[in-house]
């Protein structure tokens, strides 16, 4: 062939394949910083919450909004204490006193008095309380359930499972005062066992059909292994199936938490004091004169934080856990 | 080690049989082969014998013991599934040791089982892994010896080379078939392939439409085939069948061939059908004797070069001549078109009731 005496042509672009293309690399620069982008946009809310539970109260209603000012702890001394006003003599003759603390001089140059500990840490509690258990007993009922829907041949159990999801149907608004009638003539009004379990019932619907997703694509022949290997099922369903489906246990766990943390209609009509939980408690939090608004953002802030560790401590599930299992019925 | 009886056993869902009532029994040692398309009850039946599917009605003696109602692991048996089944959250060490652990063996026993039966598959090096991080083929090994390492009383294996590319099909059935021989455990293995099933069985069970249609060694069923089902199911390509209108010691094919019956058939078919009737020649592609002085004469529709002979695809001379398959020597030659005349080896040939589509019986 005439081919085969030219000299070979040269070969003047790149075969490294771990040097990547300057039009790819600019492009993943671009996406970087779209992604940023967003973020910092998602991110504005709780940036602002944040400066403003730092805010003197002129700071936090000022227009045009500041966003430079000096920082104060007013608002978290509000959150956390229960004050009194103080008289313009009462003023002078405190101001004399050097047994005030940093907390009781703030209180001071607003014209009170720190008079004792708010309830805002007792509500948290009764958030944590409640929403922490409840979201364990949805999570495991719910599991135990999707386990025999995906497993057993259980007679009518499409109507079953859209009747569970039902339960989800009504909007909460239109249900509060059914439950409240309810829990007032059992007795379970305003404490945490109703909040418990009404958070529960309310979860399972979701928990049930998020697990049911995730335990249809774990094969069933690991279990029949398992089986002829000498387990009984409930072995098998521990040693095997429990260990595949951490995944979607945890995409589960955060969901469901998240949702009894956040709830706040039920929170507001079924408690009072006792079991009052975190949401509807901070909006609560009034000065004297107006809404105070750094002392709300201090406590959105308190409150933002457990949710934030838990998700956290579960992020390497949630990344699959979002993506695969929702996907199937 | 175990013999397995199966005594009417049946399997129905809803009002659809799976498997209709049938009865077979398993010696001690014996590689017995369930075959058949899909669908047709073959998996079902392993996985009654598991426990792993519970029967409609019969029962199932596992060693004389009645194990119809018993527990899968109850019944001391080692099931190798199709897709491996191997713990993905688990290494392979702990995968092959989970059998064992489940018996409550100690520590140092289960190390020692592992090693052994580790060496007997050579997979020693892959102990440490994860099964996602390994081939198909040592995925396998490893299903292999996890059904192994307990010495149990039976193997059920679900098509287990399924999952296999050919090449590694070849090998790992060599290697299931030398550990069979080595261990001499009672193995009952599922297989749509009858080529696998040909190789490796010391009986095949064949099965089509949740019914059983023969038991028997692998040159039966390729041989003496029970029915037409069988006859067309077992080998590639299946038997030949030509139907045709027997008279008087001739097969008067649908074509214009005209086929001498052997004489010890010829009684059979008297027997059967009187004077003349509608029957159906079979005949293996081997079983026709190529030479000019033949009774049938067909026309080369197409040949096939296989390496060790030549597979000619002739079409039956007539209205209607039906293709059939014939071997040939592969250094003789046909042209397309070509007009080839052969016979039948009087002991390979086969007669089936046209209505029944049963076989009929030589009378010697």
């Amino acid at each position: 062939m005439a081919a085969q005496s030219t000299p070979h042509p040269e070969v003047n672009y790149s075969t490294r394949v771990d040097e990547i293309s300057g039009r790819a690399r600019t492009l993943n620069s671009v996406r970087a910083v779209i992604v940023i982008l967003i973020a910092l946009i998602m991110l504005i809310p709780v940036a602002w919450m944040t400066l403003t539970a730092f805010k003197s109260r002129p700071d936090a209603v000022a227009v045009p909004p500041k966003v430079l000012f000096e920082p104060t702890l007013e608002g978290f001394l509000s959150l956390l204490t229960d004050r009194r006003q103080l008289t313009a003599e009462q003023i002078a003759e405190y101001s004399q006193r050097t047994d005030l603390n940093w907390a009781d001089q703030i209180a001071l140059s607003r014209g009170q008095v720190i008079t004792g500990a708010s309830n805002y840490p007792q509500r948290l509690a009764n958030s944590l309380i409640i929403a922490g258990i409840s979201t364990i007993f949805s999570v495991a009922l719910g599991l135990l359930s999707a386990y025999s829907f995906s497993r057993f041949n259980i007679p009518g159990a499409g109507d079953l499972l859209f009747f569970i999801l039902s339960t989800r149907m009504l909007p909460p608004v239109v249900v509060t005062i059914p439950v409240f009638l309810m829990y007032r003539a059992i007795g379970i009004y305003d404490t945490h066992l109703g909040m418990i379990i009404l958070y529960t019932v309310f979860n399972l619907s979701f928990s049930v059909w998020l697990l049911k997703g995730f335990l249809d694509e774990i094969p069933r022949e690991y279990e029949e292994a398992a089986m002829v290997d000498g387990y009984t099922r409930l072995q098998a369903f521990i040693k095997i199936v429990l260990p595949q489906s951490l995944t979607g246990i945890a995409a589960t766990t955060v969901f469901c938490l998240i949702f009894a943390w956040n709830e706040y209609a039920f929170a507001l009509m079924l408690t009072a004091d006792r079991a009052r939980t975190a949401p509807p408690s901070i909006p609560s939090v009034l000065g004297t004169g107006g809404i105070e608004w750094a002392a709300i953002a201090a406590g959105s802030l308190g409150f933002l934080i457990p949710v934030v560790i838990v998700t956290f401590a579960l992020r390497k599930y949630l990344l699959r856990g979002v993506t695969f299992g929702a996907i199937r019925q | 080690m175990a013999t397995i009886q199966l005594q009417q056993v049946e399997k129905k869902f809803g009002n659809v049989h799976a498997v209709q009532p049938m009865d077979l029994t398993i010696q001690d040692g014996e590689f017995v082969v369930l075959l058949g398309p899909s669908g047709c009850g073959k998996t079902t039946t392993l996985r009654m014998i598991s426990g792993l599917e519970a029967v409609s009605s019969g029962q199932i003696l596992l060693n004389g013991r009645d194990v119809t109602w018993a527990h899968p692991s109850d019944r001391d048996i080692a099931f190798v599934f199709q897709f491996f089944a191997l713990y993905p959250h688990l290494s392979v060490w702990q995968n092959i040791a989970f059998p064992l652990q489940a018996q409550g063996e100690s520590g140092a026993n289960v190390e020692k089982r592992v090693a052994e039966v580790a060496a007997l598959l050579r997979i020693e090096h892959l102990l440490r892994l994860r099964p996602g991080a390994l081939s198909g083929g040592d995925q396998q090994r490893i299903a292999l010896a996890r059904a192994l390492v307990r010495h149990p009383a039976a193997f059920l294996m679900d098509e287990p080379l399924g999952a296999l590319d050919a090449e590694l099909r070849e090998t790992m059935r060599a290697e299931i078939k030398r550990l069979h021989i080595d261990q001499h455990a009672t193995t009952v293995y599922v297989t749509h392939d009858q080529i696998e099933a040909m190789a490796m069985g010391d009986r095949i069970v064949v099965m089509s439409n949740a019914v059983v249609q023969q038991v028997g060694t692998p040159a039966e069923v390729y041989h003496k085939p029970n029915n037409l089902f069988v006859a067309r199911f077992i080998g590639s390509p299946g038997m030949n069948l030509l139907s045709g209108h027997y008279t008087d010691g001739i097969v008067q094919l649908l074509g214009s061939g005209r086929y001498p019956v052997p004489e010890s058939w010829d009684r059979a078919l008297k027997a059967r059908l009187g004077q003349h009737g509608t029957v159906i020649v079979g005949f293996r592609p081997e079983a026709a004797r190529i030479g000019a002085s033949g009774a049938l004469a067909a026309t080369v529709y197409a040949t096939d070069m296989h390496g060790g002979y030549t597979m000619l695809h002739l079409s039956m001379e007539g209205e209607g001549g039906e293709i059939i398959h014939a071997r040939a020597n592969r250094r003789e030659h046909f042209k397309i078109g070509e007009t080839v005349r052969f016979d039948l080896h009087p002991d390979m040939v086969r007669f089936f009731d046209a209505e029944t589509e049963v076989a009929l019986e030589e009378v010697r």
